[in-house]
């Protein structure tokens, strides 16, 4: 436990710990990771992120990073646009890819799975407003399908033009022909994904052993840290 | 069970009599077998005695008269035979499910055992000693590949691989428990004085175990695919049945070996090791080369669609012989062939090849399993046994008891390690579904021992673990699924969203991996992801498939079974079926003000994009294919796609509701004639069409001197001048009549006037794409002049914003 002597103090490891649901072990491991991003300062702004060389491929890798800097992510109230956040900010959107735990009543798994429904609806909304729209749905499939170049962006808007409409029919039913489906509630997007076990898919495996400094950033990427049969339970 | 056959005594009776008798005489024919060489040689000799006395006065021997019929049965007797075993099984099979409610309370396997097991009686109360055997050679050869090319060709992929390091947990470790923990209590029990089994040794006792430990995937498949259990489980269960295969090889060559000497060094079991390893993985190298030699294959068999089919099935079985012919893992081998071919065959071939594939693999397979189960029933009879009271019950005991400690033992460990715990419930159906079958029994009757009585009871010991999983398990294990409420598999109507959301996952989990520092298994899972789209892709599968996302397929077959659908569903009047509801495009459409005051919307709704796009794709890539293949009819390319027949149809069946459409206008608006109001999705996607053909007018022109519309002629009455304005309300039929002629009149002038690329001389075989153009055009006029608002205005372009 000599991690716990860095800088947080040992009270605010068990305030994170109760808020968050990791177990110490992981919050330090979060904390050198928050850490080697940020050059060890204390607030991670966006552009730390453009270090992570891994991310660079990655197809939703603005969403990605906005849903960190996404007030509604944290359970408080900040009322300004978020420039750079706090380790506590950190560690609580990652908290929404926490795996339910053994013994979780009935309600709770309910209500995490609300949460992670929650955090994926937050990350598609991106005005904010509190319905996906049809914009800014097919900006997702766009950008899901960004990296496959030879695409036209009429096949992508066609998938979600169609989803779109899936989503009217599975929550509207019928419709007028003069109604508008102004876009994606959170309750339609709710029932849209009710088949969908989110609870058991949106999960990483958050290490209890201390990787990160098998993983270099940006210059070394040589020693891969874990053996690999860890990776496919 | 009786009970309840006898509570519905009349039909079942009748049935079962029936069969019964089908029974009787498939046993006869079949028991003639051996009789008939003799009968053969009777019938002639009476021939020859027949032409020695109608021609006594030419007793010349070389020249008889040529018979006119003749008897020769040994010259067909083996494939005659196994046809008619095939046919036997097959209509057994089918008898199954005639009986109702029979096939719903006993799995089938039991029955198909119960079906050998009479059959086998029946010979055995003839004296009948030629039945065929349960013979392990054309078991492994020949019965056995079909199933689990079955099997491994439609893996699901996905919860495997998620779920990879339990499923090998079960089928290393557990399997290696299983048989040492078996053989060496039963070597305990064998010391008994009791049981007299006392020179039995230690690596016989172990070599025992290693046959009887193994979960086999035969009787799990049947099992399992009759209680629809989720995926979860399902894939443990079966995935541990199929990779436990290299293990229960090498025990087994392992075990037989050092039996035959009695003495195992700690090198024997370091080299043990060893070619585990090599029998695993040398199986699944195997496997995928052939797997990626088939995909390769497959990209260029463009122009020889009939043999597609037979490249996977040949490359897969000669995938199977060569690890055989290494003993290397055969199974393992079957499965990373299917598994690694798949994704690539499946973007080259065609559609019809895919189904021929799935269809022919999944006969094969239940024709070979249904021969299994009723062979064994028949070996069950006919082989010699030799029944140990105390072997038999601690064989069965143990097997229950290793596996329920195994199970709880191994899930202790793997639950530190998976995200997804395992309750207690699945636990229990995984140890429960442990079912044992066929390979054993084959595995058994391969053993070389010196001692035969020892055979014979190891054999009895397996059939009846056998008998005890299938039956006592087998039948079980779906009301007790009900009672613990285990989780059912859903039926799996998968929505575009969800494989949006499930991609959309696979990123963000990738991301935050990256984020958080750690490669995990989703960092690995990209890697290979990008590293196949890159390099693999590009060689194994040809043309611009190669570079299509999955979303896009996934996409392409929803679109593709909703246009089956459409058409499916009849009438175009219904096209909105094809869609859960009645929202249309318009619904979602932002940039549109609400279209409340425009009445034009209200009167012709909005199309929906993905109908349009829909039809537009499957138009775009298809009906020019199948026209240009439909020039060279030979033996060697099909005949008509069923796409083009349904779309041909579709285009019917639009044409007719057009014309009910036509009437109800009428009668509402009892107005000037309207212009055909083709249903807007038809008209789009012959526009789109349309314009697909001004991109090729060659090609779009030899596709119509290829293929006249139907259609046209369907529909299209004799012109005759009649008056346009009908006020008749009583009749609907006659003004309609009326007006479509007047309106196909006028289509014709308009046809003529507006030189487009792809015209036709005569009128009637003016294709309906062409027509679809013009009453496009039309279409804003005809609203207009519904509203008594004469004036056309023909800006079609304004109510379809969405095409390009």
């Amino acid at each position: 436990m000599g991690s716990l002597q860095s800088s947080p103090s040992h009270q605010d490891y068990v305030d994170l710990a109760e808020k968050t649901g990791f177990s110490f072990e992981q919050i330090s491991i979060l904390h050198k990771r928050f850490k080697q991003l940020s050059h060890n300062e204390d607030k991670l702004r966006r552009e730390h992120f453009g270090q992570i060389t891994d991310l660079h491929a990655n197809p939703i890798r603005e969403q990605i990073v906005e849903a960190f800097f996404d007030r509604r992510n944290f359970y408080q109230e900040i009322e300004e646009p978020v420039s750079e956040i706090s380790f506590e900010n950190f560690l609580v959107v990652m908290s929404n890819f926490r795996p339910p735990s053994d013994n979780m009543s009935q309600e709770k798994l309910v209500k995490v799975r609300k949460e992670k429904l929650r955090f994926l609806f937050n990350m598609h909304d991106t005005d904010k407003d509190g319905t996906i729209t049809l914009e800014e749905y097919r900006h997702v499939v766009e950008e899901l399908l960004s990296y496959y170049e030879a695409l036209e962006t009429e096949t992508a808007r066609g998938i979600a033009d169609a989803a779109m409409l899936e989503v009217a029919s599975i929550t509207r039913g019928h419709m007028e022909p003069d109604e508008f489906y102004e876009g994606i509630t959170f309750e339609h997007f709710l029932k849209l994904l009710e088949g969908f076990d989110i609870e058991s898919r949106m999960n990483i495996r958050f290490m209890n052993m201390d990787t990160t400094t098998l993983c270099f950033l940006t210059t070394y990427r040589g020693v891969k840290s874990w053996p690999f049969q860890l990776y496919f339970w | 069970m009786p009970s309840r056959m006898g509570a519905r005594a009349p039909a079942g009776f009748a049935r079962s009599f029936w069969e019964l008798g089908l029974l009787l005489l498939l046993v006869f024919v079949l028991l003639q077998g051996s009789v008939f060489p003799y009968g053969a040689d009777a019938s002639s000799q009476h021939a020859k005695d027949g032409c020695s006395s109608t021609h006594e006065g030419k007793p010349n021997r070389t020249k008889k008269v040529f018979p006119v019929l003749s008897f020769e049965y040994d010259h067909i007797k083996t494939p005659f035979e196994v046809s008619l075993w095939v046919l036997f099984a097959s209509l057994m099979k089918l008898g199954f499910h005639l009986v109702p409610r029979l096939s719903s309370i006993v799995p089938e396997s039991c029955l198909l055992i119960v079906v050998g097991l009479l059959v086998g009686g029946l010979s055995k109360l003839i004296g009948e000693s030629e039945l065929p055997k349960l013979d392990s050679g054309n078991f492994f050869l020949v019965l056995l590949p079909p199933i689990i090319l079955d099997a491994g060709y439609f893996l699901p992929i996905r919860p495997f691989m998620e779920n990879l390091g339990t499923i090998l947990m079960f089928a290393v470790v557990g399997t290696l428990w299983n048989a040492f923990f078996i053989g060496s209590v039963l070597f305990a029990v064998c010391q008994i004085p009791a049981a007299g089994l006392t020179h039995l040794g230690l690596l016989s006792c172990l070599l025992f175990g290693s046959i009887i430990s193994a979960v086999d995937p035969v009787a799990v498949l049947a099992v399992f695919e009759e209680i629809h259990i989720n995926e979860l489980l399902h894939i443990l269960v079966f995935g541990e049945s199929l990779l436990n295969d290299a293990v229960t090889v090498v025990l087994y060559h392992l075990f037989e070996e050092f039996s035959a000497f009695g003495t195992v060094t700690v090198l024997d079991g370091f080299l043990g090791v060893i070619s585990f390893l090599i029998v695993a993985f040398g199986g699944v190298l195997v496997g995928a080369i052939y797997g990626i030699l088939a995909a390769f294959t497959s990209r260029f068999t463009s122009h020889m669609r009939v043999i597609e089919p037979l490249f996977v099935f040949v490359y897969s079985y000669i995938a199977y012989l060569s690890a055989e012919l290494f003993h290397l893992s055969g199974i393992m081998a079957l499965i990373a062939c299917g598994a690694v071919m798949r994704p690539y065959v499946e973007a080259n071939i065609s559609h019809k090849s895919h189904t021929t594939i799935k269809y022919f693999l999944k006969m094969w397979s239940s024709v070979s399993e249904t021969l299994i189960f009723i062979l064994l029933g028949v070996a069950t009879v006919g082989g010699p046994h030799n029944w140990n009271w105390i072997f038999v019950t601690s064989t069965v005991f143990l097997c229950l008891v290793a596996r329920v400690i195994g199970v709880i033992g191994l899930t202790f460990i793997i639950n530190k390690f998976r995200i997804v715990k395992l309750t207690t419930k699945d636990q229990f159906i995984v140890a429960y579904g442990g079912l044992r079958g066929a390979i054993a029994f084959s595995l058994g009757f391969l053993l070389e021992v010196e001692d035969e009585e020892m055979r014979h009871i190891f054999l009895t010991a397996i059939i009846t673990v056998i008998f005890f999983t299938v039956f006592v398990q087998g039948m079980t294990i779906k009301p007790l699924v009900e009672l613990l409420a285990v989780k059912k598999k859903q039926e799996a109507k998968r929505s575009i969203n969800e494989e949006i959301h499930i991609q959309f996952l696979d990123h963000l989990l990738t991301g935050i991996e990256d984020i958080c520092g750690h490669y995990g298994h989703h960092h690995w899972k990209d890697k290979m992801n990008r590293f196949n789209r890159k390099y693999v892709k590009k060689w194994l599968i040809a043309g611009e498939r190669s570079k299509e996302p999955q979303l896009i397929a996934f996409y392409h077959k929803l679109e593709f079974k909703q246009a089956i659908q459409l058409v499916e569903s009849g009438a175009g009047g219904k096209l909105s079926s094809a869609l859960p509801s009645t929202v249309s495009i318009q619904n979602i459409q932002p940039k549109k003000p609400p279209p409340a005051p425009e009445p034009r919307e209200r009167v012709l709704p909005q199309l929906p994009k993905s109908r349009e796009e829909e039809i537009r794709k499957i138009l775009r890539s298809n009906l020019q294919r199948t026209r240009q293949r439909l020039r060279s009819y030979n033996r060697h390319t099909l005949v008509a796609d069923p796409y083009e027949e349904g779309l041909n149809d579709l285009l019917k069946k639009q044409k007719m509701f057009e014309l009910e459409k036509k009437i109800k206008e009428m009668n509402n608006y009892l107005s000037v004639p309207v212009a055909t109001s083709d249903s807007p999705t038809l008209r789009r996607a012959r526009l789109a069409s349309g314009r697909q053909t001004d991109f090729k007018p060659d090609e779009q022109q030899n596709g119509k001197k290829q293929t006249s519309d139907p259609q046209a002629y369907n529909v299209k009455p004799d012109p005759v001048d009649v008056p346009t304005i009908q006020v008749e309300l009583a009749s609907p039929q006659s003004p309609d009549s009326v007006n479509i002629m007047d309106e196909f009149r006028k289509d014709k002038e308009k046809d003529e006037d507006t030189g487009l690329t792809m015209k036709l001389p005569s009128g009637p075989s003016a294709p309906p794409r062409k027509q679809s153009e013009e009453e496009d055009a039309k279409d804003p006029q005809k609203l207009t002049r519904c509203l008594s608002d004469p004036g056309p205005s023909a800006d079609e372009g304004e109510d379809d914003p969405f095409l390009p």
